[in-house]
């Protein structure tokens, strides 16, 4: 189990190949990168705040739950803070299972919970100013699924 | 004496990041009430409590939890990470 918080850019293809060879002897590997996406052209930055202390608890404790509700093998939690630019990957998920579908639903469950029980606080920042990120309620509801 | 953050817009809002406050409140809602009392920008800041969250010792928790034994409140909108 990885779990790292920070402000540096990583590359989701070595991680997944370092994850990988940690983790041999597993049947199944899934992985998922966020990236900074600008739909219209105009975003300049992604700024995420977090709540150092409480993100590094809540990240280790939901990994841990992630091993144990799902049986996987393996966790990597990778997730930026600061200022992001379109394009650059923001976070990153990888399970490993002896089967698919608990490497699967473990990522999917790591993801519902990143979205809404994490404290990561995104802002857009564009030529005319900058805004918070509203919350989504299907990103809350997405959470009813693993209750 | 409890330690208060505040996360993203509320931080903007209230204008500090932190502060450390001595309060009588039993419960999340009592503090909440006890800064509304102290200047406009809390108000504002704490105008609808539905849309904000609540984390006790970097734990979520709800606004009508006790606030016994806790050091530090943090008080924040809805998460958007991943």
């Amino acid at each position: 189990m990885r779990v790292s918080l920070q402000s540096e850019p990583f590359d989701p293809g070595t991680e997944l190949t370092a994850f990988s060879t940690a983790t041999q002897g597993v049947g199944a590997i899934v992985s998922f990168s966020g990236i900074v996406r600008d739909t219209d052209g105009t975003l300049e930055a992604m700024e995420i705040e977090h709540y150092p202390g409480m993100t590094e608890r809540a990240l280790q404790s939901h990994a841990q739950k992630a091993v144990q509700k799902f049986g996987l093998s393996g966790v990597l939690i990778i997730h930026r803070y600061g200022r992001l630019t379109p394009g650059e990957p923001i976070m990153m998920v990888a399970t490993s299972a002896p089967h698919r579908q608990a490497a699967f639903e473990g990522a999917d469950f790591l993801m519902d919970f990143l979205k809404s029980r994490a404290p990561f606080w995104k802002k857009e920042h564009r030529a005319d100013g900058a805004d918070w990120v509203d919350a989504k309620t299907t990103d809350e509801a997405a959470l009813d699924r693993w209750t | 004496m409890i330690e208060i953050l505040y996360f993203a817009w509320l931080r903007e809002r209230i204008g500090i990041p932190r502060e450390t406050w001595t309060t009588e409140a039993k419960t999340v809602n009592d503090l909440v009430d006890e800064l509304r009392a102290r200047e406009e920008r809390y108000v504002m800041a704490f105008e609808d409590t539905t849309s904000l969250r609540v984390a006790l010792d970097q734990e979520l928790a709800e606004f009508d939890a006790p606030l016994e034994g806790v050091r530090e409140v943090a008080f924040f909108p809805p998460m958007t990470g991943g």
